[in-house]
């Protein structure tokens, strides 16, 4: 089975395209940031080691 | 006093260290296969069209928000009453991510709102306790941060995180208790639920690697925290500067 039929398609999304893209582009970037803020507080953390 | 030699900092900032690249491992390998089934198995809704795929962050992000509150309000009442250092140290970890993964079911609701109901937010009672727990989350920070003491900070984040824990049954019953216009439970303990297998399949798919991933940064956050407290403790200057033992 498969729903869509060119990458066109896809990224429409029947026509919701701006609707879900820009719901998963903001879930992925705050995970990022949240990722990367945590990584950087460690690092830190280390650094100031006195 | 045993029990507590298992929840000293040390051992858990080396237990959690060796954890991490699984978690991450974990949380890529299943939101590829989430993702995979939510976009190329899962068929077109009836009703919907293809705006429903929001569900499979939607819904995990919302679940993940309650949960991590629950947990948060759990571990700094254990901090508490047990006056045990690594639980509040969990409990102020877990907080930015409930306040992240609330803000994320937040949006992505309003993103799915607009096509389903042609509103971007109304104020109804599943969205506005949702609200409530973006707040309770912001509140329980400004709190904590505020605060130059840590356990001083503990203390009055513990009973911030524990009288709001009432809103957690609020939002989950909300559609329940009130008219609502949010969909009822796509998913319940009881009862098949109401969605198709690939549909449903793709969602818990993609609960799992949320799980994976927030174990992951609170841990990741959890032991920065250890670190800032025990900064003066030998084991702590023991630790090479990639905070490997030596």
């Amino acid at each position: 089975m498969m729903t869509w039929h060119s990458a066109h398609e896809f990224f429409a999304m029947g026509g919701y395209g701006a609707y879900v893209w820009s719901a998963y582009a903001v879930t992925a970037a705050l995970l990022g940031i949240e990722a990367w803020l945590a990584r950087r507080r460690r690092r830190r953390a280390l650094e100031r080691r006195p | 006093m045993k029990l507590f030699t298992f929840a000293a900092p040390s051992r858990f900032y080396r237990l959690s260290g060796r954890l991490l690249p699984w978690l991450w491992i974990a949380a890529a390998v299943l939101a590829y296969a989430g993702l995979y089934i939510g976009f190329f198995v899962a068929p077109t809704d009836a009703q919907q069209g293809e705006a429903y795929r929001i569900i499979f962050i939607h819904v995990p992000a919302a679940w993940m928000s309650m949960v991590i509150y629950l947990a948060m309000a759990g571990w700094a009442a254990v901090g508490w009453v047990l006056n045990a250092r690594m639980a509040s140290m969990l409990a102020r970890a877990l907080a930015p991510s409930g306040l992240v993964f609330t803000l994320i079911a937040l949006w992505t609701g309003a993103a799915w709102g607009k096509p389903a109901w042609g509103t971007w937010w109304v104020w109804d009672a599943r969205l506005t306790s949702e609200l409530i727990l973006l707040f309770l989350y912001l509140g329980y920070l400004a709190l904590t941060e505020a605060i130059d003491d840590p356990r001083r900070a503990d203390r009055a984040g513990a009973l911030v995180a524990i009288v709001g824990a009432i809103n957690v049954p609020v939002i989950y019953f909300s559609v329940r208790w009130w008219n609502t216009l949010h969909q009822g439970a796509s998913v319940s303990l009881t009862g098949a639920p109401t969605m198709a297998s690939a549909m449903l399949l793709a969602m818990l798919l993609m609960t799992f690697a949320f799980w994976a991933y927030a174990f992951a940064v609170v841990f990741m956050r959890a032991r920065a925290i250890v670190l800032e407290r025990e900064r003066d403790a030998a084991w702590v200057q023991g630790l090479t500067t990639m905070g490997h033992a030596a």
